[in-house]
């Protein structure tokens, strides 16, 4: 399947990235042979291959549900491009 | 006294402890390099007060007859992807311009607590998302490496970790922290003619790293030899509770353990690894290293590794689909850049915050992993890619039931000028067909110096080794290093 600058502009949409239409035609070719370029894995025979998941075998480990780093909410939101009474500020979602 | 900054890891750390020199010496004659080396671009922050701070605490530690921290009177660079508290941190990027983390990574801590300094935050590209530090929002890093031609273009220094070789090779510092997806810290270390070696997936903590793709990540040294690299990867690795990932193991004595012996050891030479195209230079290299391995007592065994093809394109499905996900934290809400347009809604400013805030690279990159993890495409390629990746990592167990370690070239080519890949990913990406594989497995592997080119540019061999075998990794290394001699380094124009 080849990409054109309509599934550009959707996947565009999907990752919440603003394109302009010249941008999505600039991208959709490069994309296109990027795409096609992986999909020579099409060409591997992985019938009864599991998907890998972890590299190095680990366990995953649990510990207690409990508080271990809190009481820095002011230190966390100094890099905030606008907090207000201790909210991170965002454009108005309810009218 | 001799210039301090011609001194690696060892000798400053070992002559700090003698009392041969004063560490606040040693980080003002570092401190003192790096500025005079803006040409280079290679740091994006510097920070000679904190190599200085460490430095004093170093020399009044020995005064007080205090026993020496295993990096006390080293300055280190640091890339910019390990988040700093109080130090900007970017990973290069405007998304995150400004960012100021308000923490330490693990790993940069774990460097502080062994007594290192910082000299300043190390350029990079984009999000470590680059072979050539191209994409870095802040400008080219250059390598101080230039063509014998006389032509004078400018070169790439590698990438990701581009600033860290460009540091390390101009001798801006004597050892840098790099991070390594695809190949990051060891096709830059090779085209710069300096060591730098990918631990196994888990040795170093990954908290407080900028993620790229967090199956991938792994930190490690980048440095003038091996011994050094052995030095500061010590320091860096061990346990963390705080990444889900980390490995619950004794970090060994890699130092201590150095052996250039390799008697008894078998090393794979993979008859995959000979691509189409791949310069004779470079082929001659490699037999060279076979021999030198063979001459330390090494078993030369030849082995199959038949998925290599499939590797760089199962990384660029993979990486990409992870930095997809790990990438959507930057949104203009809780750190860096907001891009606002009059009247925007909120879905508005994500994206306007994300076009404006993200470099080229990291966009195609974002868009690939969202395209193949969309619905429908999903199992076609996500899952076959990690299908995949299984053959692969069951390629490398097959070949250890053969051999110990396996020796490669580092990267198919010499550096190349900046702007000669820059306009075709593909070509850049095949960069790392050599370093893909054994990342995608999580073992370890290292890039030493080997020789120069005709052009008289360095050229690097990879050793890669079984998982947790950084030992062996390294003792090939060293094996290598001694048998190479190489003691080329830049002419000092910048």
């Amino acid at each position: 399947m080849s990409v054109d600058t309509a599934t550009v502009r959707k996947i565009a949409s999907l990752a919440r990235i603003a394109i302009t239409e010249e941008d999505a035609a600039r991208v959709a070719p490069e994309l296109d042979n990027i795409l096609h370029w992986i999909e020579q894995l099409g060409e591997v025979d992985t019938s009864g291959v599991e998907p890998m998941t972890a590299v190095i075998p680990n366990t995953l480990r649990l510990r207690d549900d409990v508080v271990t780093a809190g009481g820095i909410r002011d230190d966390l939101m100094k890099n905030a491009p606008q907090a207000e009474h201790g909210f991170f500020a965002v454009p108005k979602v309810i009218e | 006294m001799a210039d301090l900054t011609d001194l690696g890891i060892a000798d400053l750390r070992d002559g700090v402890r003698d009392g041969s020199f004063a560490a606040v010496e040693v980080a003002e004659a570092f401190n003192a390099r790096v500025v005079g080396a803006k040409a280079l671009n290679a740091f994006l922050v510097e920070t000679p007060d904190h190599a200085l701070t460490a430095a004093r605490a170093a020399d009044a530690a020995r005064a007080a007859g205090d026993a020496p921290k295993p990096l006390a009177g080293v300055p280190i660079g640091m890339k910019d992807l390990f988040c700093t508290a109080g130090v900007q941190t970017t990973a290069a990027s405007h998304i995150l311009e400004g960012f100021v983390p308000p923490y330490e990574s693990t790993v940069s801590q774990n460097l502080w607590d062994a007594g290192a300094g910082m000299l300043g935050k190390l350029n990079m590209d984009q999000f470590a998302m680059g072979s050539s530090n191209e994409t870095s929002y802040f400008g080219n890093v250059i390598s101080p490496w230039r063509r014998k031609d006389g032509g004078n273009a400018p070169l790439a220094p590698g990438g990701s970790s581009g600033g860290s070789s460009s540091a390390v090779a101009a001798r801006l510092c004597p050892g840098a922290t790099g991070t390594d997806t695809g190949g990051s810290i060891r096709q830059p270390a090779a085209f710069v003619g300096i060591s730098g070696i990918k631990p196994t997936y888990g040795r170093c903590s990954r908290w407080g790293t900028i993620a790229f793709a967090s199956s991938l990540d792994q930190a490690g040294p980048m440095a003038r030899d091996v011994t050094d690299c052995a030095i500061m990867l010590e320091a860096m690795s061990g346990f963390d509770a705080k990444d889900a990932t980390s490995l619950q193991l004794e970090v060994p004595r890699w130092e201590a353990h150095l052996s250039p012996d390799l008697k008894g050891k078998r090393v794979g030479v993979p008859k995959d690894y000979r691509v189409d195209g791949m310069p004779s230079e470079i082929e001659a290299l490699w037999q060279q290293g076979i021999d030198w391995l063979r001459d330390a007592g090494a078993e030369i065994v030849e082995v199959s590794l038949p998925h290599t093809k499939y590797a760089l394109p199962a990384y660029y499905i993979i990486a990409p689909a992870e930095a997809s996900s790990n990438l959507a934290r930057y949104d203009g809400v809780r750190y860096g850049l907001r891009d606002l347009p009059d009247g925007a809604n909120l879905q508005d400013m994500y994206a306007a915050t994300r076009a404006d805030g993200f470099g080229d690279e990291v966009k195609r990159r974002i868009l690939i992993g969202t395209y193949v993890l969309s619905a429908g495409f999903y199992d076609a390629y996500y899952t076959q890619a990690q299908k995949v990746r299984a053959l692969i990592a069951r390629d490398f167990e097959k070949a250890w039931e053969v051999c110990d370690v396996l020796l490669t070239p580092t990267a198919p080519s010499a550096a190349f000028a900046l702007g000669e890949k820059s306009s075709d990913p593909i070509a850049m990406y095949l960069n790392d067909v050599f370093t893909v594989p054994s990342s995608l497995a999580g073992l370890p592997a290292m890039s030493v110096p080997g020789g120069l080119d005709k052009d008289g540019l360095p050229l690097g061999l990879q050793i890669i080794g079984k998982p947790l075998d950084e030992q062996g990794v390294l003792n090939a290394g060293l094996a290598i290093e001694e048998r190479a001699g190489f003691l080329a380094r830049p002419e000092a124009w910048w």
